[in-house]
């Protein structure tokens, strides 16, 4: 199918410099970009988007999202979730390997893929298990799981046994190229914690999460990175020490990476006075410091990602005191205009917002993605940047509905995605 | 508005004099006497003395018994009640200021009840209003009675002086 | 964003009793007096009054407790309601049935009032915030995070015996980490305007930015206690020597027990709290706790006064909403 969009602001930051900000037309043929800028002369689409006022860009990467299948379908399945990525803008998207069954086996990872397939709505790439029923004690089948479309491996929030088996982890992780996806909290120090170890939590006498819990872990593990020459990429920071750690490590070559989730960019823990469950999250929410020390790290590029760390819950997990619930927010839909806010509130280009859900992602993964490129898939994203639009219950596509973001106003609708060229989504 | 003082002490004497004409025709010798709070508790200490009883004199507080309390709250400042004698079987004296709706003294009866089974209990108030009861509830004596309108109010204000006031 | 408290109904009155935090002076110290007036009941002969006569109130503990919920059950019967007592520390919810259908449960057998304890902070924020409209709910403990009454008591017990607060420096001692009544006390001390708080324990026992809610830190007892009118201190848990919290009972009475000798630098008229139950030779010397300055048998007393003065005012609010008649309250 032939697929022309006529007249939109092209952001595509994968171009070079004066290109990435563009007004112009894309030309699609089966499934694939074939000119970014100017239709090809002759070029006859069967279906023309005519995007003038809308932003054009390549399909978001969300590089975090628990699509609750195989396992736990009473919260949502790689189908409604995909449904609710495509309605996001997100044409791929990254899923830890925390299912029931674990993603430790080849089994479990083709299992997702043909769901996904299935759906044909979002690439859904596994993560697959770092360690054997990711218990932290004995490697899992990396290679295996690698050949089975597995772009890395990860421990998900589970604990390693020590840094022995974890530096081993790193070791074998690398001999097969496969990057690891490390969630700093050192188990010890996070103990029964269940919000930042802080003003709020002493007033709500909630157990707390020092800063400690991540800045130990992340320093371990930067030694043990320098130690063994991994790839590794650390999901999820939440303070302002870690970010300067890995800006330093950076500075100093190592190979490491970095991602902030959407809600620790706008949220801090005041959002969970009044034990508001819906901000109940892992890792907590910190204080207004760390986050004007993410936002910092993301527009310096130390955050080469923001993710949603998508986590739809049925209503129940969030329905009891505030310790005992699920942590996590649905965050696939909000993904996009939060991380637009910070065009306002931070003064972030948004090229390189673009490219921290694009760009930047990809390189994480090491894929072939998040660009608009002649030959490349037609992934692609266009929304509207100056639509106002609310959440709520009645337009939220997720099956989870636990949001704290749910009637804030938001800025910045998606009004087509496209994936391998064929519209998965339209307004 | 226009406020109205009324003397207190020709109130006090009727009230006296036909206190004693219903406890000669009723037979009674030896009354307890008991003051509602605030007003009721300040006539009865002076007819408590014009009587000459020798019984101390009891006081009542009925914060705590009234059917509107949720309406109006609890008054935080209540004087506890106190009751110097054993109720059971004694001819009570119940004293209050003003009698309007009736509820008060319901109040207090049901307090008083709490306490034990008396023989009887008579009403004495300072002023009837007559108009705006709302209980089956009357007098045995009073010092006046007062055609008053909704709106209007009857006030005793003490300890001393003693003022009744109509506005 | 201003959220409505929800401790308060729509005339600002008392409807849940949740937690110090968020109410404001006034209603504070009207509880204090609302106490005073009733603690003269529990010396009449009648030690009845109906102010929730007809109503129902359901102890609801998920964490075991008999002293509090004796004083609840007294006070209510004080008041008397009806009481009902419900131990769930052993019994649905750890067969798996949710915080909210446990309710909703007992919400079905129209009762009026519960008072909660429970193990998690926030509990009874939770239950308030599902609980049908015609229900209070006390909240007897919740966690680490309020225990409201007992603040209450603690307060009622120190203006009786000093009379104002706004000139005490008050000193409260012992594990302030783990400590629900503590929260409680500072929030409290707080509102009704003392001059100091302070804070005596280990550095492993002090909560995380404790100086946020207004107090000065003292890991040395002596100099914490110098001058102080209310010392208050707290129960120390066995758990707490298991966590590398601390090294030991008698290393932590060395230097946090109160003595004769410690106490001597307080002001001659000191008086000495603890919420109880007391461990004697570790948090507190016997003669200390049975001297003259203190007034911890008192404290449980006034505790009964204090939750009739709370219960009473969190029923009449849903039941003023049932009047409609304008009508003046009755000469």
């Amino acid at each position: 199918m032939k697929f022309s969009i006529r007249n939109g602001r092209i952001i595509n930051p994968a171009s070079p410099g004066n290109q990435r900000d563009t007004i112009g037309d894309i030309a699609i043929d089966n499934g694939r970009i074939i000119a970014v800028g100017k239709l090809p002369s002759g070029f006859s689409a069967e279906r023309e988007i005519d995007a003038s006022n809308l932003i054009v860009c390549p399909g978001l990467i969300d590089l975090r999202a628990h699509l609750r299948e195989p396992g736990q379908e009473h919260k949502a399945t790689i189908s409604s979730e995909s449904r609710a990525a495509a309605s996001a803008g997100i044409t791929t998207l990254c899923c830890p390997p925390d299912t029931q069954p674990i993603i430790d086996t080849p089994a479990v990872a083709t299992l997702i893929h043909d769901q996904a397939a299935n759906a044909g709505l979002t690439h859904v790439l596994p993560l697959g298990a770092l360690t054997q029923n990711l218990a932290g004690k004995q490697l899992s089948e990396m290679a295996a799981l690698k050949d089975a479309g597995c772009v890395g491996v990860s421990n998900a929030m589970r604990p390693m046994a020590d840094y022995q088996v974890a530096r081993r982890a790193l070791q074998y992780a690398a001999t097969h190229g496969l990057s690891v996806f490390i969630h700093a909290e050192d188990p010890a120090l996070s103990n029964q914690g269940c919000a930042h170890e802080g003003a709020v939590a002493t007033r709500l006498g909630l157990p707390g999460i020092p800063s400690a819990a991540e800045t130990v872990a992340v320093a371990s593990y930067l030694a043990l990175i320098e130690a063994t020459g991994a790839r590794a990429h650390f999901c999820m920071l939440t303070t302002a020490s870690a970010v300067t750690q890995v800006a330093r490590a950076r500075y100093d070559g190592l190979p490491v990476s970095a991602d902030v989730s959407a809600h620790h960019l706008h949220l801090t823990e005041l959002d969970v006075l009044d034990f508001d469950s819906q901000c109940h999250v892992r890792p907590p929410l910190r204080t207004q410091r760390d986050c004007d020390a993410l936002r910092q790290g993301l527009a310096d590029g130390t955050l080469s990602a923001i993710c949603s760390d998508h986590q739809p819950h049925e209503n129940d997990a969030k329905l009891s005191p505030f310790s005992t619930t699920a942590a996590g927010i649905s965050g696939l839909e909000t993904l996009l205009p939060l991380s637009l806010k910070l065009c306002e509130d931070s003064n972030m280009d948004i090229v390189d917002v673009i490219s921290r859900l694009t760009t930047g992602p990809a390189d994480i993964l090491g894929i072939e993605a998040g660009k608009l490129a002649s030959g490349h898939a037609a992934d692609i994203c266009i929304f509207d940047p100056e639509q106002y639009w609310t959440l709520s219950l009645d337009n939220i596509v997720s099956r989870g509905h636990n949001s704290p973001f749910l009637n804030w106003e938001l800025k910045g609708k998606v009004t087509h995605t496209l994936l391998n060229g064929k519209i998965t989504y339209e307004a | 508005m226009t406020t109205k003082t009324i003397e207190i002490d020709p109130l006090l004497n009727t009230l006296c004099q036909t206190l004693q004409q219903q406890l000669q025709s009723r037979n009674i010798d030896n009354p307890a006497m008991i003051g509602i709070h605030t007003g009721g508790a300040w006539i009865a200490t002076r007819l408590h003395q014009m009587l000459g009883l020798s019984e101390a004199l009891g006081m009542l507080d009925i914060s705590f018994y009234r059917d509107d309390f949720t309406r109006i709250g609890i008054n935080p400042e209540v004087k506890p009640s106190h009751l110097p004698f054993n109720v059971d079987d004694r001819h009570i004296i119940l004293i209050d200021d003003v009698l309007y709706t009736g509820r008060t003294i319901r109040a207090a009866l049901n307090e008083i009840f709490d306490y034990g089974r008396p023989a009887s209990v008579m009403l004495a108030t300072l002023v009837d209003r007559s108009n705006g009861r709302e209980l089956p509830i009357q007098p045995d004596a009073c010092g006046i009675t007062l055609d008053t309108k909704t709106q209007q109010h009857v006030n005793l204000t003490g300890p001393e002086p003693l003022r009744l006031t109509i506005g | 964003m201003n959220k409505r408290n929800i401790q308060l109904d729509d005339n600002n009155r008392l409807r849940h009793f949740l937690s110090i935090e968020g109410l404001k002076r006034h209603i504070l110290t009207d509880i204090l007096d609302t106490a005073e007036s009733l603690s003269g009941v529990t010396q009449q002969t009648v030690k009845k009054v109906p102010l929730l006569r007809g109503k129902t109130v359901v102890n609801l503990f998920f964490e075991a407790s008999t002293r509090t919920r004796t004083t609840f059950e007294l006070a209510a019967k004080r008041l008397s309601a009806d009481v009902l007592n419900i131990n769930l520390a052993t019994s649905a919810t750890s067969k798996g049935e949710t915080l909210l259908d446990t309710l909703r449960n007992l919400e079905a057998m129209h009762c009026d009032m519960f008072v909660v304890r429970h193990v998690n902070s926030g509990a009874a924020h939770f239950i308030a915030s599902h609980a049908a409209p015609h229900i209070s709910i006390i909240n007897a403990g919740d966690g680490r995070h309020a225990h409201p009454t007992q603040a209450m008591l603690d307060m009622f017990t120190i203006r009786r015996a000093k009379g104002e607060f706004y000139k005490l420096k008050v000193a409260i001692v012992g594990d302030i980490e783990h400590s629900r009544v503590a929260r409680s006390q500072i929030h409290a001390l707080s509102t009704l305007g003392v001059e100091e708080i302070r804070i005596i324990s280990p550095a492993t026992l002090v909560p995380a930015c404790c100086e946020t809610l207004g107090v000065h830190v003292y890991h040395d007892m002596r100099q914490g206690l110098e001058d102080v009118d209310v010392v208050i201190m707290l129960r120390l848990q066995n758990e707490r020597m298991e966590t590398a919290l601390l090294p030991s009972e008698h290393e932590y009475y060395r230097l946090y027990g109160l003595t004769e000798e410690k106490l001597a630098l307080a002001k001659p008229d000191a008086i000495i709290m603890h919420p109880g139950p007391i461990n004697r030779g570790v948090e507190i010397d016997s003669q200390v706790a049975d001297g003259p300055r203190s007034v911890i048998l008192e404290q449980v007393t006034h505790g009964i006064a204090v939750r009739m003065a709370v219960m009473s005012m969190a029923m009449q609010s849903h039941l003023a909403d049932a009047h409609s008649s304008a009508l003046e309250s009755s000469e």
